[in-house]
């Protein structure tokens, strides 16, 4: 998986006579790729400043990766969004996020802005079925089973047992 | 509250074997769950990589390492792995062998197929015999 990446874009205004030496703007977002990333990062820093695409330059744009992608961590993600009517991966996580902010809201990639992800305690985990699962001994059962075997026939003699 | 009818759950320590993809045919630990439809598992002893794996390609075997410590790392595995004899276990079920001989069946050529065949007649024959004579003998 992983549709999204996290980049780090540094970027700023060119630099002219009046301010020959222009402040750098440093943002970390997610995007799908680094040309998506970029745009985006316009996008952002139209709306916080008085910089545009066309007289600024981006001065270095790189990947941010996960320092242990092997541990199971639960994300907050702090967002906003046009109104129309967390788990493994960082990207991971923000990748569902989107999912599930289509699916919940129809809401469209280009109408979420993320604003914060960070790592959550147990505490302050909200959703109810994300809670669930942070039980200390958890268990369940898995009650249907429908085994896809691909090397079966699809008509077969037996009726296939889902009892697991 | 579901113990009764399940024998079997999704738990961290339980032993599982992969159906498909990432390690197929290996058994694995479930290390951690992730969420409603994958579990993170590895296991060092029989070569299956630490990743994310779907419940739906898994089958949970009846093993459990016991207090096995959430997201242990690769050699914790490893060592309750061995410590449980787990791989012994697992051969000696009668899964683990239907397993082993579809194998073995499945690189059969035609003609050992029909020698197979034709032991297979030979060793019913006999069976057949000595059970009609007990028959015999009872009636």
């Amino acid at each position: 998986m992983g549709r999204l990446h996290e980049y780090q874009v540094v970027g700023r205004k060119l630099p002219s006579q009046h301010d020959p030496v222009p402040r750098l703007y440093r943002m970390r977002l997610f995007a799908p790729n680094e040309v998506v990333g970029k745009s985006r990062f316009w996008y952002f820093l139209k709306k916080l400043k008085k910089v545009k695409k066309a007289a600024g330059e981006i001065v270095s744009i790189n990947e941010i990766f996960e320092k242990r992608p092997l541990q199971i961590k639960s994300y907050g993600i702090w967002l906003r969004y046009d109104s129309r009517s967390g788990t493994h991966n960082i990207t991971d996580a923000v990748a569902s996020c989107y999912q599930d902010m289509a699916a919940r809201h129809r809401a469209r990639f280009s109408s979420i802005q993320i604003m914060r992800v960070s790592e959550l305690k147990k505490s302050l985990v909200r959703r109810p079925y994300i809670r669930q699962l942070l039980e200390p001994k958890l268990k369940f059962p898995l009650p249907h089973r429908v085994i896809r075997s691909g090397r079966k026939s699809t008509f077969l003699a037996k009726r296939p047992s889902t009892f697991y | 509250m579901t113990k009764g009818t399940f024998k079997r759950v999704v738990e961290v320590g339980r032993v599982v074997y992969v159906d498909r993809g990432e390690g197929e045919g290996k058994l694995a630990v479930i290390v951690d769950i992730i969420d409603h439809n994958r579990a993170l598992i590895d296991c060092p002893t029989t070569g299956v990589p630490r990743h994310s794996h779907s419940y739906r390609r898994l089958t949970l075997t009846d093993f459990v390492l016991k207090e096995f410590p959430r997201s242990g790392g690769s050699p914790i595995v490893r060592k309750y792995f061995e410590k449980e004899n787990i791989l012994e276990k697992w051969n000696k079920t009668a899964w683990a062998k239907k397993l082993e001989n579809r194998k073995k069946k499945s690189v059969l050529t035609d003609f050992d197929r029909f020698k197979l065949l034709k032991l297979k007649k030979q060793h019913r024959y006999r069976v057949n015999l000595e059970e009609a004579k007990l028959r015999k003998q009872k009636a």
